[in-house]
């Protein structure tokens, strides 16, 4: 079985169209989080607490929230969970602001939601299984790390692809992952869900799988351009293309198998992270083809026009 | 590479056998007990508290330097210096001592004593009005940090072992933030917990200067409205249900929480619940030179108080001078008498802490998500090696041995690296998984190309190989190297999910490169240039 024998598509031909489409799902990606949900960090990163309640039949949460009322905690929010698959799951996450998990009262908000819940549910209906406290000292501190750890680990690719390729080839590289990151982090602010540390792994893996993609392709690329002196680049980066584009497709389509039945089968609990992965590799296969690759071309025209050579370095190469 | 096919199979046999030791280690009872055995598993599977604390170590550096102030003030007062006040600048410059009043003939007297091998861990100065101070020099203030975070996991560590938690993890966290990690598996209510870390984190007893006034205004008025240099006031109750009271006492406490030896929760003559307590030798000399000074028979009576936390739990007087046997009654309830004793017995902690994050899995939970996640992985592993076999026919087999041998050694190395696998790193095996399929996919991509081109198998099996072998080294290390950053700069679940991660593509290498080449080279051995392969 084979698919995408002897492709011939022109890619670059429509980069207009990429460009276009990566920068519309970039600006509502940026409007939303400008304008209206804003990133929507979990309570890794405001501090707060979290606890996840699970409940013998369906609960009421409006019966919750009486409760809440009744035992004193005025500002939580209750929020019922539901599985990816859609059915709803007996269980809600009470949420309570900063405010309430101060680090000297740390565990004042928790001790004052399950008194409500005892003294309503009396008959034990209702079992907190899961617990986060984080105080605002750890959450900005959370939050410090992942950007930086983000950082350091594009920083780290970059100099490795230097050192690999050319500079240029990890300039582009790291542009298509931030572009991925950015429409990835907006559709988590479109669809409002939470960033929570998970959450951040699964943007780092994401990273790095639009990475390999990207540098399966420039490879294809580094080698066309040593064996076949006469095309274009535009030429050979068409072609490198299609050379890998069963390749692309198959891999993407199997990873997409592997985190869709993270997504399906992988319960609530890794609902967010799932879900930036199911996005993550669609946009980062897309990407290595649409942003990278056109923006080598792109460089390779701007060094013409500014009188620097044509070629473009091929960089170094491991014997095979 | 066709050579000595027999060896590297041998080879790759032995690997496999290790790994799988790695997993099970010496088979004993049913299989998953075995492998429960050997693979750690995270809080969040197996459910459990995880807490990061803060240690407040500039409360340590502060009484060291009010303890050698008061130490400064009496060994000038013995070399003949005398209305000299020596004490701590305020709370803008902890960790310097002001001498003030020393007589300008003194000077180079009092120079002598600051030189001296007491305080060779100050820095001299002088200030413009000729006051002199001693600042601590930030080496050793860092060393007095570094020990108090030290001096603060054993003590907790200790009082959690008596709490009976199998298997905790007590450790100091993240790069000089004087934070500890503590986790408990299995232990999901976490009051008790932080009750017992936290409730008596600081005890002391100090000498009582005056009160109770009932407010501290009332304190200031009594004391010509302003509190003595060496003194301080602290709030509390001489008993249970009292009234909020203030009280003056000596800034410098006479016992602290290291100088008890040992305490037993026991009953007083009426039946009410109190604790005994026996101090180390030096601290009872201490004690019994302070209390026969000042026992209800001397010439100046006084009476101690017990602070906790800065909270003042009971005032006595002393009635006779106490050696290094003492009780402490303060109305507690028998738990509390019993956690309280805990405490005293396991050593105060050194400084004050306060909890940054509490994360509380419950063991339901756990099972639920573990569950979820292996039949997750499970499925994707069965999706990726029914399409493998569907569109690679037979390479499809030496993809899903590459890929199950792959899962085998990277669950192996976790067995014997003793790494923890939680829920972010049952994710990472998913992504390895994908990961190792590209592999296959590169390799068996370039070997149909070379194929099409017209070569041999034996010959497109080769350049394939060689091919792709670059671009699998170019994806593999960025990857691994963004897991390893991810693994340095990371915390918690991030850092699960790089080791696997990392561990993961480390195995394919082996598996997607080395093993898959050794299947294709055993099926093409000894047949003749025109034979085919299936792919």
């Amino acid at each position: 079985m084979e698919l995408f024998r002897n492709t011939n598509i022109d890619w670059l031909g429509k980069k207009w169209y990429f460009l276009g489409f990566s920068l519309i799902f970039s600006i509502v990606g940026v409007l939303s989080i400008l304008f209206w949900h804003g990133i929507p960090k979990g309570v890794d990163f405001t501090g707060g607490t979290q606890i996840r309640v699970s409940f013998d039949k369906t609960p009421d949460e409006n019966h919750i929230r009486a409760a809440m009322d009744k035992g004193g905690v005025h500002n939580a929010t209750i929020q019922r969970v539901s599985d990816p698959s859609g059915h709803a799951a007996n269980k809600v996450i009470i949420s309570l602001p900063i405010s309430s998990a101060t680090d000297q009262a740390h565990d004042a908000g928790r001790q004052a939601v399950e008194g409500a819940l005892a003294k309503d549910y009396h008959d034990s209906k209702a079992t907190v299984e899961q617990v986060e406290i984080v105080g605002p000292t750890a959450g900005k501190q959370l939050q410090k790390q992942a950007l930086l750890a983000t950082l350091y680990s594009l920083i780290g690719m970059l100099i490795y692809l230097w050192f690999r390729f050319e500079l240029i080839y990890g300039v582009a590289a790291v542009i298509a992952v931030f572009h991925d990151t950015l429409i990835t982090v907006g559709a988590f602010s479109l669809t409002n869900k939470e960033i929570t540390l998970t959450v951040i792994a699964a943007l780092l893996t994401l990273i790095g799988y639009s990475m390999n993609d990207t540098i399966v392709i420039f490879d294809r690329i580094r080698e066309n351009l040593a064996t076949s002196r006469r095309e274009s680049l535009g030429d050979v980066v068409n072609k490198s293309i299609n050379q890998t584009l069963s390749r692309t497709v198959l891999t993407s389509g199997l990873t997409f198998l592997t985190v869709l039945s993270l997504y399906l089968f992988g319960g609530e609990v890794l609902h967010g992270f799932s879900f930036a992965l199911v996005v993550g590799i669609l946009i980062g296969t897309y990407s290595s083809i649409a942003v990278a690759s056109p923006m080598l071309v792109a460089y390779q025209e701007w060094r013409t026009k500014h009188g620097k050579g044509a070629t473009l370095p091929t960089g170094r190469r491991v014997k095979a | 590479m066709g050579k000595n096919l027999a060896g590297k199979t041998a080879f790759i046999v032995a690997v496999l056998l290790v790994f799988c030791y790695g997993i099970v280690g010496i088979p004993k009872g049913g299989l998953k007990e075995s492998i429960t055995r050997r693979i750690n598993l995270g809080l969040d599977l197996k459910g459990g508290t995880h807490l990061v604390l803060q240690v407040h170590t500039n409360e340590a550096v502060a009484s060291a330097v009010d303890r050698d102030a008061a130490r400064l003030q009496t060994d000038l007062q013995a070399a003949g210096i005398s209305g000299v006040t020596a004490a701590r600048s305020d709370s803008a410059r902890p960790q310097t001592i002001i001498v003030t009043g020393i007589p300008t003939d003194k000077i180079s007297d009092a120079r002598t004593i600051f030189n001296g091998l007491n305080y060779s861990s100050y820095d001299l100065g002088t200030n413009p009005d000729g006051s002199q101070t001693l600042t601590m020099k930030q080496s050793a203030a860092t060393d007095l940090t570094n020990r108090t975070v030290e001096t603060s996991v054993e003590t907790i560590r200790d009082r959690i072992d008596k709490l009976g938690v199998t298997e905790p993890v007590i450790q100091k966290y993240g790069l000089g933030d004087n934070q500890i990690l503590v986790e408990l598996p299995g232990l999901d209510d976490p009051a008790r917990v932080e009750e017992v870390i936290q409730s008596t984190a600081k005890l002391e007893i100090h000498a009582v200067v005056g009160g109770p006034f009932a407010s501290d205004q009332d304190a200031l008025q009594s004391n010509g409205g302003m509190i003595p240099a060496d003194a301080i006031l602290v709030h509390g109750s001489s008993s249970a249900g009292a009234p909020d009271q203030v009280w003056l006492l000596k800034r410098v406490s006479e016992v602290e929480g290291t100088d008890f030896r040992d305490a037993q929760p026991s009953t007083d003559q009426n039946g009410r619940p109190n604790i005994t307590f026996t101090l180390t030798t030096e601290a009872g000399k201490r004690f019994y030179a302070y209390t026969s000074a000042h026992s209800a028979t001397s010439s100046s009576p006084g009476s101690m108080a017990i602070v906790l936390d800065n909270k003042v739990r009971e005032v006595a007087s002393i009635n006779s001078a106490i050696s290094d046997r003492g009780e402490i009654e303060g109305g507690f309830t028998k738990q509390q008498a019993q956690d309280l004793s805990l405490m005293l017995r396991t050593g105060a902690l050194p400084a004050s802490i306060s909890f940054l994050e509490t994360r509380t899995v419950g063991p339901s939970l756990g099972a639920a998500s573990i569950r979820q996640g292996i039949v997750a992985a499970v499925a994707g592993l069965l999706a990726v090696m029914v399409f493998m076999l569907i569109y690679y026919r037979g390479a499809g087999i030496n993809a899903c041995l590459a890929l199950i041998l792959n899962l085998v050694i990277l669950l192996g190395f976790m067995g014997f690296a003793g790494s923890v696998l939680t829920l972010p790193g049952i994710a990472g095996v998913i992504l390895t998984i994908g990961m190792g399929v590209d592999s296959n996919v590169l390799i068996f991509e370039r070997i149909r190309e070379e194929l099409r081109a017209g070569k041999s198998a034996a010959i497109a099996v080769q350049q394939g190989f060689a091919h792709a072998w670059v671009t699998i080294i170019d994806t593999h290390v960025t990857t691994i190297v963004s897991a390893l950053i991810l693994f340095l700069f990371g915390t918690g679940p991030v850092r699960g999910f790089a080791v696997t991660l990392a561990f993961g593509l480390l195995a394919n290498l082996f598996t997607a490169v080395y093993v898959s080449r050794v299947i294709f080279d055993s099926h093409l051995k000894g047949k003749e240039r025109g034979a085919v392969i299936s792919i």
